[in-house]
């Protein structure tokens, strides 16, 4: 064994250190007075006062109930146009569909981060500002959801999609009874991919946002730890790891399926 | 006879499927209608019109706005900024994730943890990322300034000084996208066939000449796959700068994405907003092209 290969777990260990190390210190701090958490006074005492206080300054149970609304409504209509959509493109051949779905693609690149301002206008003219529904539907016809379904419905065998037609199923009645079962597993990749995004975007729902009735945890928690606003680090600490902490747990216990589920959505 | 009724019977068929096909597309071309193409084009419609004001109303300019944004200093610093943005966080994640894939897939003590390690900041948000990370950069008690301490250096302000505070954004964004990327390196390198490492063995060759005439070669398509999406994410990723620095000090940390909200959301001036947003859209179609005339030209997945 050369030298290099026996210092690998140190180096690959030490980086898995450093890289969790923004967190470990986020969970120390969120649990002791600031100037003990700065000192690194290890013997210091633990403390729930910085969750209290940080609780007691924002309306977070309202930007929680905010965050899940709006991942549920996100993940209900991307399911919904995604599936039809998807299935079109897989299942029911028709002039067009090739030119349709290259211009579904293009989307991909079309990121609704860079049309913030015109998508503004858009919102505004249909009255979707302050609204959950206004901060989701621009990712629901999300290419990437159509792609992935239309990945999952093609690879589902013809001869169900035949028996299921000669019973006498109508068109989405094949759909619902045969490719929708078929493709659960893709489902629930789509939705964790999907929960984790919508749960942490940030920059559109700040433009569409304009009080705390709609505005979601990561607004909320940016209008919170403003330094202009100067709440010590503790305080901010808690509230961080309070933000990240529904997310978080989901991971650590669902950790394979979450990882499958980005690699399932990245590798089309 | 029975041709023609076949003949229409197929006609028919072929009609009845364009109709399903299209009411099967129809909400979803809608939406996208309504929130992608639309807008596209209107970005690039507002871009040629001035800014219009209670007592001048909009009138069309023609160039005018790109003119204007060519002459904006504070735009040319934007683009140097995203530029080096994207040259040190592009590489630098890209050289990590595969490093990082390398190791969660090899023997060695505590995997899973290592592995989890990695992965984990790519299910925080940015701006939590961004409040983890301010206590390691606030200068004084911050934990990078302590331990510069421990050597007997001297206190750095990393957000508030021109010359690093981009770099500590661009950690972030390393830190936040490298063990996503991972996950893709790792998936392929599990496709690896173990025999040609025992076939390298036998050969004699060093785990370093293994790793970089096959490993690397095969892993060419992944490695492509995430070229595109972290050139992608050096637009996307700013959210953190809205807590960390706000594009200071005098703008050395400005990223374009962060210019366009501002422009538009702080100034109120949406025709350079547009402009530039019609910019990023081309940069980002070139992207497009890129995809879809070389990598997957080259790479064959269905």
């Amino acid at each position: 064994m050369n030298p290099i290969a026996r210092f690998e777990p140190v180096l690959a260990l030490t980086l898995a250190a450093i890289w969790i190390s923004p967190l470990i210190f986020a969970f120390w701090a969120a649990f002791h007075s600031s100037s003990d958490a700065v000192n690194f006074n290890l013997a210091a005492p633990w403390t729930l006062e910085n969750f209290r206080t940080a609780w007691a300054g924002a309306p977070w149970l309202r930007y929680f109930l905010n965050s899940f609304l709006l991942v549920t409504t996100v993940l209900i209509g991307q399911f919904f146009l995604c599936t039809l959509a998807g299935f079109a493109f897989a299942q029911v051949a028709f002039r067009g569909r090739d030119v349709l779905f290259v211009l579904v693609l293009l989307q991909l690149f079309i990121l609704p981060e860079v049309l913030i301002v015109e998508n503004y206008a858009v919102a505004a003219r249909l009255g979707l500002l302050d609204s959950i529904l206004g901060i989701g539907a621009p990712y629901m016809a999300s290419a990437f959801g159509i792609f992935l379904m239309r990945q999952a419905f093609k690879s589902v065998p013809k001869e169900l999609d035949e028996m299921a037609r000669v019973e006498g199923c109508t068109l989405l009645g094949v759909l619902w009874r045969v490719y929708v079962p078929a493709a659960r597993p893709t489902y629930l990749a789509y939705a964790l991919v999907s929960v984790s995004t919508h749960w942490n975007n940030f920059l559109w729902p700040l433009v569409v946002t304009n009080n705390e009735s709609s505005r979601p945890l990561t607004v909320g928690l940016s209008i919170f730890a403003a330094p202009e606003n100067g709440v010590d680090i503790s305080v901010i600490s808690a509230a961080t790891v309070m933000v990240i902490a529904p997310l978080l747990i989901l991971f650590l216990v669902f950790q394979r399926s979450f990882v499958q589920a980005f690699l399932r959505a990245g590798i089309k | 006879m029975r041709a023609i009724a076949m003949a229409e019977t197929l006609h028919h068929l072929r009609r009845r499927r364009a109709i399903h096909g299209w009411l099967l597309l129809g909400p979803a071309l809608a939406m996208l209608a309504t929130f992608a193409f639309y807008p596209s084009v209107a970005t690039i419609w507002t871009s040629l019109f001035s800014r219009g004001t209670r007592r001048r109303p909009q009138e069309f300019v023609g160039l005018e706005n790109y003119q204007r944004l060519l002459d904006d200093p504070t735009f040319w610093t934007v683009v140097k900024n995203n530029l080096f943005y994207a040259g040190v966080t592009i590489p630098i994640s890209i050289f990590l994730a595969l490093v990082m894939a390398l190791w969660a897939n090899a023997r060695i003590p505590a995997r899973s943890f290592v592995r989890t390690a990695y992965f984990t900041p790519t299910v925080l948000p940015m701006i939590a990322a961004a409040n983890l990370w301010l206590f390691f950069y606030t200068p004084g008690f911050g934990v990078l300034d302590q331990v510069l301490g421990l050597f007997g250096l001297p206190s750095v302000n990393w957000l508030g000084q021109p010359e690093t505070a981009l770099w500590a954004v661009c950690a972030v964004t390393i830190w936040k996208e490298a063990g996503f990327f991972m996950i893709f390196y790792l998936a392929a390198l599990q496709t690896i066939p173990p025999d040609l490492k025992e076939a390298a063995e036998i050969e004699g060759a060093s785990r370093w000449t293994y790793t970089r005439r096959v490993v690397l070669p095969l892993l060419m398509p992944t490695t492509l796959f995430i070229l595109v999406n972290a050139m992608i994410n050096s637009v996307k990723l700013i959210d953190h700068l809205f807590i960390l620095t706000k594009g200071g000090p005098s703008d050395a940390s400005k990223l374009i994405l962060y210019y366009i909200w501002e422009s538009a959301f702080a100034f109120f001036d949406a025709p350079s907003a547009a402009a530039m947003t019609v910019l990023v859209l081309g940069v980002l179609g070139a992207l497009a092209a890129f995809q879809f005339f070389v990598i997957d030209r080259r790479t064959h997945y269905q």
